[in-house]
């Protein structure tokens, strides 16, 4: 049995600069839970209210909350980790899950203690305000951000200051839906162009001096209808960020559509304006802005460096070679820094999902072995230890593989994203969650990590036509649905091909249906038939890039092509010759669609 | 008397300090319930041992009686008891203990690690013991049996808490039951959280002095056994323990409740 809550703080650790949390919040919180249950407050205002806090609604029931952390630009240290692994011991299920947009996830949590939660993260200055509702949410921030060999500067002190300017701002309190900030380091590390505001850090040489600035992307997101984010002119500066960040939140809250909750967010504003028209009205509400602002409203941007500690240098005095498997978990889950002699070494979770005595035994480690003494939180579903000495990668390793967090695979296709699906979400239709972790499974069995072809495809999958995995993005994407034969259902999803969100940002293309049970065996023929196709040098991504181009010169010229071979895989065989095929992955009974009120949209 | 030593009962849980002068003072019985072989490398100076499985093999009251004796505790005796295992097995001894008629039984506010941890003393040698005499008086107030939850079904104000985990929880209990599990109910190095603490934790539950609340967990009544402690000592006078628990409700084939239509297990990463 676990005792981490018996555990010691760990000693001399970094502590965050900044206190995101008001304790406050956790008594009103409580007091309202009290008021609702009694009656005193209607349903509407009670959600609004709870959202706004970050607490989401759970599958099916309305005793169960879903308590959403924040970690702004995808900071976490290390008592904050064992912060969490206590209160998901204490209050959910013992596990807690990674999102894509770089917060902690605490399901099945009773609403009664939800603002339990909120005094547990206030005592490590972690909040979970506006992480839900019609607010600004979690500010992103590349997980490579300040270590990125192709970065103009680190964008991490940017996302920070844009997470406190907005969090609890009155200007961002009832926007007519929520809004996202995704701050990256590169074009290559991407997430900008599908968003509501992405930003790219950049220099440029002005009256002779280099002067920071940004490319910022606007009206991009993913969702039942995706867009690919506009961007706003050449060449942001540094100071017209703040001006240019409440202009644009300013039409949004003016003109955003508050009526039709299906398309109220902002990348329905733009495509109705048309680019133009939103372009030039961000134009003149900037020079209003900035024109009216008080000199006292600026981002707090504190560019003060990280301190780099000392590596540990631990030597390892058995004499013994590197542990089994530590090539392959050095290939497939590290990157080099720009810093020579150290770097960033991600995590393998299954989608997202780390218990907690891995949490807290990872705090542990983070204290050990990041130099900076902290962890960055990523865009899949994952976290990486940067600035690890390269001398202490091996023993690092060997930590991971004592406590379960060893697995190889991180930075590849092998790591897929699956939303919470059926096991958590109202709208859900499939278990997506499940089929990420059946595919991880499989092709990390099959050694699938190590192949460079596959390694910068992704796969990425929702259980519903809203995108919350993403699945618009990858190069092999997947939405669930209900397929039927006769009376009959089962599992199935809808297969997306060649969607990116680097510097040539495109949505997949529909290819077909594939049912739940059928995905790995799909995904192995597209993997065969590319291994059949490929050109010297060539990837999946490029592959599967050419063919939803259509400049593929191959037999497979076309998605269409692709089509017809794949159509294969979505005949459904009787129930009496296959009766798994009509549940889905976790449940053994008879697949049917339920759903409950989507909570997106409150 | 009667009313001081009820007084007593409620604090349940003895600090460190106190511990120590009345083990130097020679005024309490201290029992150490983790296994024999924990027992003999070293325990807490004077401790005697008891270890759960030892007491667990069969709980009736005439035997518990005779161990008892034999540890020397009769009806006047102060006893401590601690376990290293978050308080779980020291809280379903010390429930026995209570059960059979004694009143002055309290638990170590923390674990035997964290004693060993702060570098306290301890020792190898078991204590010469003479067997006392403890009278029998039950305290049929604090138990609840199957059949009498089924009863309870029909009453209001009766609390019915599962100490389980929260997947244990969903997947299947005894219906009505709320869930607070045992997690919950300790704080850093302590087996239980401050008073405070636990009573705003329950006040949110609306969980209050009036109802009669009883408590059960997996099977032999550790878990619950801890909470029951937890609930006492904010003072709440009606707790009763199922000890026998849900491993007991199970075999018997009562009703059982589950939450329908998520599959929340495999948001779990074991």
């Amino acid at each position: 049995m676990t005792v981490s809550d018996l555990k010691q703080p760990h000693s001399n650790s970094v502590k965050p600069t900044i206190n995101w949390a008001r304790i406050e919040e956790a008594d009103d919180f409580a007091k309202t839970v009290k008021l609702y249950r009694q009656g005193k407050y209607d349903d509407d205002s009670f959600r609004r209210y709870r959202l706004q806090h970050g607490a989401y609604g759970t599958r099916m029931t309305s005793d169960y909350a879903m308590v959403r952390i924040k970690l702004p630009a995808g900071e976490i240290y290390p008592h904050q980790l064992e912060k969490i692994a206590q209160l998901s011991e204490q209050f959910s299920i013992g596990s807690a899950h990674f999102s894509t947009r770089e917060n902690i996830q605490l399901h099945w949590v009773i609403l009664e203690d939800v603002s339990e939660i909120f005094r547990g993260l206030a005592e490590v200055g972690l909040t979970s305000r506006e992480a839900c509702g019609n607010s600004v949410r979690n500010v992103m921030c590349s997980p490579l951000s300040g270590v990125c060999p192709g970065e103009e500067f680190d964008a991490t002190p940017y996302a920070l200051a844009t997470a406190k300017f907005f969090l609890r701002n009155p200007m961002a309190q009832s926007l007519p839906r929520k809004f996202k900030f995704n701050f990256t380091c590169c074009e290559k590390h991407g997430m900008v162009r599908m968003v509501d505001v992405g930003l790219i850090p950049q220099t440029k040489e002005i009256n002779g001096t280099r002067q920071k600035g940004f490319k910022i992307f606007l009206g991009g997101g993913l969702g039942n209808r995706s867009f690919v984010g506009h961007q706003l002119e050449e060449f942001t500066p540094e100071e017209d960020l703040i001006y240019t960040s409440i202009a644009v939140l300013r039409i949004f809250d003016r003109l955003g559509d508050r009526k039709n909750l299906a398309r109220n967010r902002m990348r329905y504003l733009v495509n109705d304006m048309g680019w133009d028209a939103f372009q030039n009205l961000v134009f003149k509400e900037r020079a209003l802005v900035r024109a009216t602002q008080s000199v006292v409203t600026q981002l707090d941007v504190d560019c003060t460096p990280s301190e780099i500690r000392k590596p540990i240098r631990v030597t390892d005095e058995s004499g013994n070679p590197n542990p089994d498997g530590y090539a392959r978990w050095l290939k497939t889950n590290t990157e080099k820094q720009k810093q020579p002699g150290y770097r960033s070494a991600f995590i393998t979770l299954e989608a997202g999902d780390i218990t907690a005595n891995q949490l807290s035994a990872l705090g542990e480690i983070v204290g050990d072995y990041s130099s900076e003494g902290k962890a960055r939180v990523g865009f899949n579903q994952n976290i990486a230890l940067r600035y690890v000495s390269e001398y202490d990668l091996p023993r690092l390793y060997s930590r991971l593989l004592e406590v379960g967090l060893a697995k190889s695979g991180s930075l590849t296709m092998t790591a897929p994203i699956g939303c919470s699906g059926t096991t958590s979400c109202n709208l859900a239709l499939t278990n997506s969650h499940r089929l990420a972790k059946e595919i991880q499974r499989k092709f990390l069995e099959l050694r699938l990590d190590e192949d460079d072809d596959l390694r910068d495809s992704t796969i990425k999958i929702s259980g519903c036509p809203n995108s919350c995995g993403q699945h618009g993005i990858a190069t092999i994407g997947f939405f669930g649905g209900g397929g039927r034969v006769g009376k009959e259902m089962y599992p199935n999803y809808q297969m997306l091909l060649g969607g990116r969100s680097d510097g040539e940002t495109m949505l997949g293309l529909t290819c077909t249906r594939i049912p739940a049970k059928r995905v790995i065996p799909a995904i192995l023929k597209i993997i065969e038939l590319f291994k059949k196709h490929k050109k010297p040098n060539d990837t999946l991504k490029e592959w599967i890039h050419r063919i939803v181009n259509e400049k593929e010169d191959s037999e497979i010229k076309s998605i269409l092509d692709l089509r017809k071979i794949m159509d294969q895989f979505a005949i459904p065989p009787t129930k009496e010759d296959e009766p798994d095929f009509y549940s889905d992955y976790g449940s053994d009974t008879s697949y049917h669609t339920k759903t409950g009120k989507g909570e997106c949209a409150a | 008397m009667r009313s001081l030593s009820q007084e007593k009962t409620i604090k349940t849980t003895t600090d460190i300090d106190s511990l120590r002068s009345e083990i130097r003072d020679k005024s309490v019985r201290v029992i150490d319930v983790r296994r024999e072989e924990d027992y003999k490398q070293n325990h807490i100076p004077t401790a005697v041992n008891l270890p759960l499985a030892n007491l667990l093999s069969d709980d009736s009251p005439e035997r518990v009686l005779k161990i008892f004796n034999s540890l020397g505790i009769d009806d006047e005796t102060r006893v401590v008891v601690y376990d290293d295992t978050f308080g779980a097995l020291a809280s379903r001894v010390a429930w026995t203990l209570e059960y059979i008629g004694h009143s002055d039984v309290s638990l170590l506010e923390t674990t035997y690690s964290r004693w060993k941890s702060l570098g306290l003393e301890s020792e190898t040698v078991s204590p010469e013991v003479q067997s006392k005499q403890h009278s029998l008086h039950l305290k049929s107030e604090i138990l609840a049996t199957s059949d009498y939850l089924e009863q309870s079904k029909e009453k209001k104000d009766v609390v019915l808490i599962d100490n389980r985990e929260r997947l244990n929880y969903l997947e299947q209990h005894i219906p009505g039951a709320i869930s607070l599990p045992y997690r919950t109910l300790a704080k850093n190095d302590k087996i239980l959280r401050p008073k405070e603490d636990m009573k705003r934790l329950l006040d949110n539950r609306g969980i209050s002095g009036d109802s009669e609340i009883i408590t059960y967990c997996g099977s032999v009544g550790t878990l619950s056994g801890l909470a029951y402690y937890a609930l006492k000592s904010v003072g709440l006078p009606n707790v009763k323990l199922y000890v026998r628990s849900f491993k007991e409700w199970k075999n018997l084939k009562k009703p059982l409740e589950k939450q329908e239509d998520a599959n929340y297990w495999d948001l779990s990463a074991e």
